[in-house]
This record gives structure tokens, C-alpha cells and sequence, in this order.
């Protein structure tokens, strides 16, 4: 746990959109900026990277200042140390896998151990590719090369600015462990910016979220994930709980995986890159989860977790509720109608199951 | 015998030319690539009026310029001890103008054509713009840079109004291959009007399919 920050207090305004943000950003971990189109998300690591300068504002790492509109410091872009990885790679099309890497290499801004070209073409796999030249690489291959090109540059912070936005299914899927490892292996502190939730849960320790400009919430993924059902983001109620947990075992013939969560058992689809024992998170969202009074039989669902009413919260505007229940070590969120609160005559402190289908988990591989 | 001092001229102003050029005019076409001025439209208007000027008229307020009453003319004569009408340098200067357009346009069309993208991720891994244009955008610029000093080479060789009214007619000095022709003829002395001008008609042809050849076969960078 690193108590240095990234400030960044911004105001910017391009066309009819406007971003405004003041927040600090821990620099421990991934930070995944979250949020729908347009929010503003790239807007905001351009600014960071100094793509584009803020009307007014001021931004700092770790109290070095690199823009101040009041002290005029409007430091270049070269001079920040941050990596900046783009949507559509950018790689540099004269010059071969190689050459990519070394561009990287001659203008390193600090030496710095573990960063050396063979540890890092070594962690992403590239040793075949080195001599290829960049148009015959695939979208999957050219991202994996803009991020050892970036991580070769040695930044204090690196910016991931939609990686996978670019790459169908299998590509993304081919991308997303090395993301999911490297921010942390080579220990920079990550900012991923991301329109899809379910590619940020999984890896990112906190997380930000944008709407229209503006920050809407800022904290612990856990607890944003949580929140988000307060607000649809991207017209869609995305809310729901992180559970962290223990993968116990793996059933191939039926696809299936298990999962002990504070005791509990969940049954997901089979997560085949993951080895038993090894932690995974898991994002189950509450409109996925329904609520019996009575251990239902004769049902589909895979996951009947038995558990307390924690709370009830309805909302006799939209006719929604949403309702948290203890399980034996961690908690779950379900988005129910009123009606079913009222039939059911939900309240907290009643003894409830929890049901979850199994294939609602969204697919992490 | 054709004029062969005059052939020799004819080359070594339009290298001076295109290498003057290719100095000024890279720094410009960056700048009007890249720029979001609201000079901008103003720049680019002064740059192509070479295209659609008649030449007498660039080259009659060049004379009116660069002559030795004229403050240019006389600074260059201080500088110097040589007037710039009527001589070479003041021939390379005229050229410079004239051809601006050749160089400008199809440079900054490619600076244009590169973009902002690779510049951008330059900078990301440490490079200044300055690095990035050198290290990332003039390599990618290659066919540009290619056309446009070839364009100005060959424009510069066809050079004849803005000649006539700048340089006159002095062999070894001012008297290029077009200037040649155009006395040959006067003269009637139509058998050394024919080698000069079917030379020239030869070289720029060749000059021009080599270009459009090596454009082929060296396929664009596409990022």
C-alpha cells in the first residue's frame, strides 16, 4: 500500500462536452475508469498524459507537479513518465516487432531494474515475433507488442486507454491475462480504462466511475460494484457484489467449476485457467439474483445459498428494490420489484435463499 | 553544339532550389499539417499563389524587390558585393518562391496522412516532437518527401517567365536550358533548340516515371 496519489483537478471543455473532475487517484494497483461512452474516460488519460491541456486545473504525481494553469507548468508529454497504451496499438509501422521495442529502450526515462527487454518480451511471449514486421501481426499480437513496448519505457504510471476495445472475442480473451498480470508483476500503478465492466472487475483494486464529465463514484471496486445498481450506467443496472474466492474444484464433463466463498459453495461455468486452489473474483450482478422465502425444489438454478435479509431498500418511484443478503462469510445483492417485497413480505432479519444461475456468471475466459 | 553550360546551370539551380526548399519547406508543411491556427487559411493561400500567379507577375515584383535601390536588394548588395537580379543566387531565391507550392503541398499532405496517432505514441515512450518528426513521422513520410522534391526538381527545370524577368539571359550565370531554347528559336537556329528541348522532355520523363515506379513498388505504411 503506497500512500502517494495522483491529483488531478481538471476542467476542459471540447465541443458541447465538458469534463470536470478533482480527484486523487491511489497509486497502488489498477484503478479501472469506468463509465459509457462519451463520459469522458479517454478524454481523461489524455489530459493525464498531456495529449490535451485543461482550460484550468492542476495534475500531479506523487507532488510532482506536470500541469498547474495558475503557475503556467504545462509539462510536455515525453516529460511524463506515464505509458500510454491505445485502443489501436499504434504501432509504428516502419519499423519491425523489434524496432518497436527498441524505440522504447533508447529513450527509457529511468533504469530500472526488471524492466530489461528479455524479462518483458519473456512475460509477453514475443520472442517469435521480434523480427516480424508490424503489418503482419495480428490485432492480438500488436497489442501485446504496444505493451511491452510501453512497459519497456519504464513509466511510473501506466494508462490503458481501452486495449481490448478493438479485438473480437477470442483476441480479447488471448490479451486479457496478461493485463490481468503484468500492472502487478511489474508493479506500476495501472489507470484501465474501460466501457465493459466485466473486463475491469476482475483486475482492477479500485475504481472510478464517469458519467457525463463527472465522477460519479470513486473507491474500492468492491464497493463501486455495489453501488452501481443506484444509477443505470450505459442504460443497463450493472450492480452487484465482487466476491473474492477459492476455486475448490472442476467438473469437465458438465463445464462447471466450484467456488468456495466465505463458505459458501457457488457453481460457475468452468473457468479453465484457473487451477484449483487459486483465488478468483467473481461478479454476480443483482438483477441476476432472485430471493426465496423457502428452499425451493424441483428448480434449474444451480446456487441456493441460504442467508439472512441484511437490508431492504425500496424505491416506490421506479417500483425496484434492492435487497442484501449475509451469506455465511460474504454478502449478495439482489434487485427485486416491489411487488415481490410486498407478497413475500421481505424484511430484514428473515431467513432467505439466494438464487443465483449459474450461467449468468458473466465468462471470465 | 548545344549550349552545355547552360544545361549544367539549369541542374544546380534546381538542386539549390530543392535543397533550399526541403530545409524551409519541411518545417511549414509540419506546421500547416499539424496546426489548428487561424492563420492557418492565410498561410496556405501565400503558399499555392505560385500555382495560379501568371510568372511575369511573381517575377516583376521580385525584380521590383530584389533590385540593388530596393531595401532587399540593397542589403543583399552590402552583404554581398553582388546584386540579386541578374545573377544566380538572386535566380535560386526566385526559384525558391516559385516552386514553394511543389514542396509544400505533397509534404504536408503526407505529414497530414501520418497523423497525429504514431506522434502521439512517440511521445508516450519519450520522445519530443521534435525526436518523434525525425525518428517516426519523416519515415513514414518517405513517398511524400520523395514526390515533393522531385516535383520541385522538375518544376524548377521548367522554370522560364519568373527567369526571364529576374535573371535575364547572361550564359553561365543566369542562362538556364529553357532560356536557351527560347533564344535557339529567336535565332532560328532550330537544330540546337531541338537537342535541348527534347533533353529536357527526356530527363523530365524519365525523372517522372522513376518516381511513379519506385511509388509502387514501395508499398504506404499502413499503421
Amino acid at each position: 500500500m503506497s500512500a502517494e496519489t495522483l491529483h488531478i483537478q481538471a476542467s476542459l471543455s471540447v465541443g458541447g462536452f465538458t469534463l470536470a473532475v478533482d480527484e486523487h487517484i491511489g497509486l497502488d494497483g489498477v484503478t479501472a475508469v469506468f463509465g459509457p461512452s462519451g463520459s469522458g474516460k479517454s478524454t481523461l488519460l489524455r489530459v493525464i498524459a498531456g495529449f490535451e491541456a485543461p482550460s484550468a486545473g492542476r495534475i500531479a504525481l506523487a507532488g510532482e507537479v506536470w500541469f498547474d494553469s495558475r503557475a503556467g507548468v504545462n509539462l510536455a508529454p515525453h516529460r511524463r513518465p506515464v505509458g500510454f497504451m491505445f485502443q489501436d496499438a499504434r504501432l509504428f509501422a516502419h519499423l519491425d516487432v523489434a524496432g518497436n521495442l527498441a524505440f522504447a529502450e533508447r529513450r527509457v526515462r529511468r533504469a530500472l531494474p526488471g524492466f530489461e527487454r528479455q524479462a518483458v518480451v519473456a512475460a509477453l511471449d514475443l520472442h517469435d515475433l521480434l523480427a516480424r514486421p508490424v503489418a503482419e501481426l495480428s490485432g492480438g499480437e500488436r497489442q501485446r507488442v504496444a505493451l511491452a513496448r510501453t512497459l519497456l519505457s519504464a513509466p511510473r504510471l501506466l494508462l490503458l486507454d481501452e486495449p481490448l476495445a478493438a479485438l473480437d472475442r477470442a483476441r480479447k480473451a488471448e490479451i486479457l491475462p496478461y493485463l490481468e498480470t503484468l500492472p502487478r508483476r511489474f508493479r506500476i500503478p495501472t489507470l484501465y480504462v474501460s466501457h465493459d465492466i466485466d473486463e475491469v472487475a476482475g483486475l482492477a483494486d479500485h475504481m472510478l466511475v464517469l458519467a457525463d464529465g463527472r465522477v460519479q463514484q470513486h473507491g474500492s471496486a468492491a464497493a463501486v460494484v455495489e453501488r452501481l445498481d443506484l444509477q443505470p450506467l450505459a442504460g443497463r443496472y450493472e450492480g452487484g457484489v465482487l466476491l473474492e474466492g477459492r476455486v475448490v474444484g472442476h467438473d469437465e464433463r458438465l463445464q462447471l467449476s466450484f467456488v468456495d466463498v466465505g463458505g459458501d459453495r457457488l457453481t460457475l461455468p468452468l473457468l479453465a485457467r484457473v487451477a484449483a486452489g487459486e483465488t478468483v473474483r467473481v461478479r454476480i450482478r443483482a438483477r441476476d439474483v432472485s430471493i426465496a422465502t423457502r428452499r425451493p425444489e424441483g428448480l434449474s438454478i444451480r446456487n441456493i445459498l441460504p442467508g439472512t435479509l441484511a437490508t431492504v431498500d425500496s424505491d416506490p418511484r421506479t417500483g425496484v428494490a434492492s435487497a442484501a443478503v449475509q451469506l455465511q462469510g460474504a454478502h449478495i445483492r439482489a434487485r427485486l420489484t416491489l411487488a415481490a417485497v410486498e407478497e413475500l413480505g421481505l424484511a430484514a432479519g428473515m431467513p432467505v435463499y439466494a438464487l443465483v444461475k449459474s450461467v449468468s456468471f458473466e465468462g471470465r475466459d | 553544339m548545344p549550349d552545355l553550360s547552360a544545361v549544367w546551370l539549369t541542374l544546380q539551380l534546381a538542386a539549390a532550389a530543392t535543397v533550399i526548399l526541403l530545409l524551409l519547406g519541411t518545417p511549414l508543411a509540419w506546421w500547416m499539417a499539424g496546426t489548428a491556427s487561424r492563420w492557418k487559411p492565410a498561410v496556405e493561400a501565400v503558399t499555392a499563389l505560385p500555382l495560379v500567379l501568371p510568372p511575369t507577375v511573381l517575377g516583376f515584383y521580385l525584380l521590383v524587390i530584389m533590385s540593388p535601390t530596393a531595401p532587399l536588394g540593397s542589403l543583399w548588395v552590402s552583404l554581398t558585393g553582388d546584386t540579386l537580379t541578374f545573377s544566380f543566387s538572386g535566380l535560386v531565391a526566385a526559384s525558391v518562391l516559385y516552386s514553394l507550392p511543389f514542396m509544400v503541398q505533397p509534404l504536408a499532405s503526407a505529414f497530414e496522412g501520418v497523423g497525429r496517432a504514431p506522434v502521439e505514441a512517440a511521445q508516450s515512450l519519450g520522445a519530443s516532437r521534435l525526436d518523434a518528426f525525425f525518428s517516426v513521422v519523416a519515415p513514414l513520410s518517405t513517398r511524400g518527401f520523395l514526390t515533393a522534391c522531385v516535383l520541385t526538381f522538375a518544376h524548377t527545370l521548367g522554370e522560364f517567365g519568373v527567369v526571364l524577368m529576374v535573371g535575364g539571359n547572361i550564359p553561365g550565370e543566369t542562362r538556364v536550358v529553357s532560356i536557351a531554347i527560347y533564344e535557339h528559336v529567336e535565332t532560328l537556329r532550330y537544330a540546337e533548340a531541338h537537342v535541348l528541348a527534347a533533353g529536357l522532355l527526356v530527363f523530365s520523363f524519365t525523372v517522372l516515371l522513376l518516381v511513379y515506379a519506385f511509388n509502387r513498388r514501395y508499398p504506404l505504411h499502413v499503421g
